[in-house]
């Protein structure tokens, strides 16, 4: 049997009916990692033994009626998330050696569910990227062309999830970081509305703007794993005081009478063919599906961009400086003294796109710059966050490409930083005013997927995931798995 | 140099570092006890750990609103948390969690006693941020050892206007700093330990002038002498700049308290932009009204309130009041004294006197006093119901801090009651007069200083023990005859 090939919903099922263990579905993807990811490079570190120890640990419980609700599931973790125990790098020579004293809310809580852990993916270093070659162990290939980058930050989640060497992934975005990639290996990403899931352990990077989210095949396998992600967490002050959504009661339900927005702004700007063909198609399936097309108007969005790249290396500059060589993760040999242990361990143990960011952010921060740039920065993030709120008004979502094209060849934009940045001119504006957004794959070009986002209010996963769920049920863009 | 102080005057701020004694850290669960093993009390969120974030303990908050009430001032909500940013290996996170604009507390005084009589100062804010851990150079050749367990201890920093003008003035404003937070229960105010710190900024100016001088930063002053001795050094030492034609540079120096001066510090050590911006770790805090007015409804009395209640119920002068009502352990101990002796007067002399002298012999606080409120009261009772004298009462007060034995008891086993019966009196003035006819024919032939040997030879003659007022008078009337 191909068990890769089944959708999460249906590998639960077999597990409960005993038609196969999780030993034998673990090890079934940790024989697709052995063979696939030394091309692919989508972990950093494979957790073999860990996997089969919790499957086994999984299928006892199901011999035993003690079964829990995700019980024997595998799933990637992006490298991010502290586990603890097992080795965290962040895709960064600065924690490569780094073994994390605790867990994250994210794993503890998919682990207490039964999830079966395979490995953590890799990633661009930090979380900054967008093409995944920042990591410090190397870039990852985009299954559908290995020529090509597979997005980022999350690139490895989407890399193996496209490549079905896991099911599924978690992944965290702060500024595209699970939807460009989603987009570009032809899989639904979803990052929920800012709060949703703990930050508890996702190591920052720009604390405002990061959420974690998954990486799937559909909506549904999405859905169901995001919902055990989420919830309150004591741990994390900026955590929502809600409890976990229910996000299948509405999966099923039909849009029909529903509104989809489209910013003008956004289709105003020149945009390729085969994007606007896509987008297209996707509009007419949603107006055969009974939905209402509404234009809406987000005048400051042009300015998400900019804002984003004040806030993001602002926020930055300070996460990261807690890497100083001092407590944990890399220190610079023989430094002569305390300053020159504090400059070498960085200049040594960050990469470029890392530093290029936390001088961004500190000489936003400098006296004399602040009003000037984050002050103004986070008063025109207001006036995006507003913009939506009076869109919502009239609308039930907003669609538009997620991103501005297919992939891209390796190497392609990595001399160019703002070419790269601009990967993410359609993802930012939700992490801006704090939205959950969700990419799902509506077209391809040259061998190439490419996606659609939806954009919904505060607190309304369950819409989006309806909104995806209703477009999967017609169409087949998302069954389309790239040949390894 | 101090004929030349006359024609300037000095303006003076302080920053008050108050921590609080809250069981857990500002935003961790680690304990805050002092004394442990190095890094036993640092956990993942104090090492500053890849992930971790921080939660606000609820607790600072209520200490912080009462302090507030105390100085008058204003509860900003919502309050936020700022990031401060700097390098140093005692910072685990390369960053402070602090408050900037929207302080807990703003715009407050605080009336202390001056030799001129009553003055306000101004205080501008007080805010909530985390204590840094050591570093230890001493232990280890070569290398620094860095201890976090103090790291994210909670800070209260207090920041008073530039209104006080004398060393003086800057300890009085101190010391009811530190009568406040332990009337509070917010601190134990313990300068010693470092829970409180202080820095002070001196400028000293032309008498007259109205713009103000430059400043200079004292740090590392770890008691109430010493505060006063930094500034009237600091003081000093601008003034002999200024008039020797230098200017003063604004810079951060240090106290040595062993040579009594200051010191510039390297400028590495303070040299700092410190790019503050908001937490986003953190959101706003909104503190309901409800939640305010409870924490104000729980207010104990403070020290003003004491002392003003003590100069109407009891009848004290104000200074007396003052004095008491500084310390909240020494106001209870004399309201527990007064209880059972009824004499607010007598009870103040002693407690300042006696009590006072012995506290301070053996470095003891009051409340660990050899001698119990109740004690002492009992004790100043038989002085007014005339079982003893005054005199017969210190020694009675030695034997008792010695052996903690009860006043009546000292008084029965060693026979000390005073000698009130005007015959037995009457009889002893007659033995003494009897044997000493010599200097009798002298005082009646007016040397009336013999009075005092007089009285002498009958204390001596009752042991101390024969009422010194019966004694005069009788004695009076039996010289006249």
């Amino acid at each position: 049997m191909n068990l890769h090939k089944l959708t999460l919903r249906e590998q639960l099922e077999g597990l409960k009916k005993n038609e196969f263990s999780s030993v034998e579905l673990t090890s079934h993807y940790l024989e697709r990692i052995s063979k696939h990811d030394e091309e692919l490079n989508s972990f950093i570190t494979v957790t073999e033994e860990h996997a089969l120890t919790h499957a086994k640990l999984a299928d006892d419980r199901y011999k035993n009626n003690q079964s829990l609700p995700l019980d024997g599931l595998p799933i990637a973790h992006k490298d991010i998330f502290c586990t603890k125990g097992i080795k965290t790098t962040c895709g960064s020579k600065m924690l490569s050696d780094f073994e994390a004293p605790y867990s994250s809310t994210v794993y503890t809580k998919l682990d207490n569910m039964g999830m079966v852990m395979l490995g953590k993916t890799n990633m661009d270093e930090f979380a900054m990227g967008s093409s995944n070659e920042t990591s410090y162990f190397g870039p990852v290939k985009n299954p559908w062309n290995k020529k090509y980058v597979p997005g980022g930050s999350s690139g490895g989640s989407a890399s193996c999830v496209s490549a079905e060497l896991a099911p599924i992934a978690t992944a965290t975005d702060t500024g595209g970081s699970i939807r460009q990639p989603a987009s570009l290996c032809g899989l639904t990403g979803i990052k929920p509305t800012y709060g949703r899931v703990s930050r508890y352990g996702m190591i920052a990077f720009a604390s405002s703007l990061d959420q974690g989210g998954v990486v799937a095949r559909s909506a549904e396998d999405a859905a169901l794993i995001l919902e055990g992600m989420s919830g309150h967490d004591p741990k994390d002050s900026t955590s929502l005081k809600l409890e976990a959504p229910d996000l299948l009661k509405n999966l099923d339900k039909p849009i029909k009478g529903m509104k989809i927005g489209l910013p003008k702004e956004f289709f105003e700007k020149e945009m390729p063919e085969f994007v606007e063909k896509a987008i297209q198609d996707a509009i007419e399936t949603y107006k055969h599906l009974g939905a209402e097309i509404v234009e809406v108007s987000l005048k400051n969005i042009n300015l998400s961009l900019p804002i984003y790249y004040i806030i993001a290396p602002a926020e930055c500059s300070a996460n990261l400086s807690r890497y100083d060589g001092v407590r944990y993760g890399y220190r610079c040999e023989d430094p002569k003294d305390l300053e020159d242990l504090f400059m070498r361990t960085r200049e040594e143990g960050f990469g470029s796109e890392v530093k290029r960011r936390i001088l961004i952010g500190t000489y936003a921060l400098s006296a004399g710059f602040y009003d000037a740039y984050y002050l103004k920065a986070q008063k025109c993030r207001q006036l995006v966050a507003n913009d939506f709120s009076e869109a919502f008004k009239a609308v039930d979502v907003i669609l538009s490409p997620t991103t501005p094209g297919t992939s891209f060849k390796a190497g392609e934009k990595s001399d160019d930083p703002i070419e790269m940045y601009l990967q993410d001119i359609f993802t930012i504006p939700a992490n801006l005013a704090g939205l959950p957004g969700i990419s799902i794959p509506c077209g391809e070009n040259s061998g190439l997927p490419l996606g659609m986002q939806l954009v919904g209010n505060s607190l309304q996963e369950d819409k989006l995931l309806q909104f995806a769920h209703s477009y999967q049920m017609n169409t087949d863009w998302h069954k389309k798995m790239p040949n390894i | 140099m101090n004929e030349n102080l006359k024609n300037w005057e000095a303006v003076i701020g302080l920053e008050i570092h108050v921590q609080l004694s809250t069981k857990s850290k500002l935003f961790s669960g680690a304990s805050t006890s002092f004394g442990a093993l190095p890094n036993t009390q640092a956990c993942n969120i104090d090492l500053a750990m890849p992930g971790v974030l921080p939660v606000l303990n609820e607790e600072v908050l209520k200490m912080a609103i009462k302090l507030g009430k105390a100085l008058n001032a204003n509860i900003n909500s919502p309050t936020s948390f700022a990031r401060k940013n700097y390098f140093y290996p005692d910072s685990p996170k390369g960053y402070q969690i602090s408050q900037m604009d929207n302080p807990i507390v703003e715009t407050g005084y605080l009336d202390i006693e001056t030799e001129n009589g009553s003055k306000r100062i101004g205080v501008t804010r007080a805010h909530l941020e985390e204590d840094a851990g050591k570093s230890l150079h001493d232990d280890f050749e070569g290398q620094s050892g860095i201890d976090l367990n103090r790291a994210g201890t909670p800070l209260l920093e207090i920041v008073s206007e530039p209104e006080i003008s004398t060393a003086e003035e800057a300890v009085a404003y101190l010391k009811s700093i530190h009568s406040i937070i332990r009337y509070l229960n917010i601190s134990d105010g313990n300068m010693a330990e470092g829970s409180m710190r202080c820095d002070a900024n001196v400028s000293v100016r032309k008498k007259g002038d109205t713009e103000l001088g430059t400043r200079t930063e004292t740090k590392n002053v770890n008691s109430f002498r010493f505060v006063e001795k930094a500034i009237q050094y600091e003081i000093e030492r601008q003034v002999h700049e200024l008039e020797s034609g230098n200017k003063i540079t604004q810079e951060t120096r240090l106290y040595d308290s062993q040579k009594n001066t200051t010191r510039p510090m390297r400028s590495k050590e303070f040299a700092n932009d410190y790019r503050y911006f908001p937490e986003p770790d953190l959101l706003p805090i909104i503190l309901e009204k409800d939640f305010i007015q409870c924490i104000l409804d729980d207010m104990p009395e403070m020290p003003n309130e004491k002392k003003e209640r003590f100069v109407s119920q009891f009848s004290l002068s104000k200074y007396d009041a003052d004095l008491l009502a500084a310390d909240k352990d020494i106001a209870n101990y004399f309201e527990e004294v007064v209880k059972i002796s009824n004499s607010p007067k007598l009870s103040t002399n002693w407690i300042m006197g006696e009590l006072s002298a012995e506290l301070n012999n053996e470095n003891l606080n009051i409340r660990d006093s050899k001698v119990s409120s109740e004690k002492l009261g009992q004790l100043i009772l038989r002085i007014e119901d005339g079982t003893i004298s005054g005199k017969i009462a210190k020694d009675i007060f030695e034997k008792m801090w010695v052996s903690g034995k009860e006043v009546d008891i000292i008084i029965k086993d060693e026979g000390l009651e005073q000698v009130t019966d005007n015959k037995e009196i009457e009889s002893m003035i007659d033995e003494v007069i009897a044997n000493n006819p010599e200097q009798l024919e002298q005082y009646r032939s007016g040397k009336d200083r013999l009075f005092g040997f007089f009285v002498g030879q009958v204390m001596k003659a009752s042991q101390g023990k024969a009422n010194p007022k019966q004694v005069n008078d009788i004695l009076k009337s039996k010289l006249e005859k």
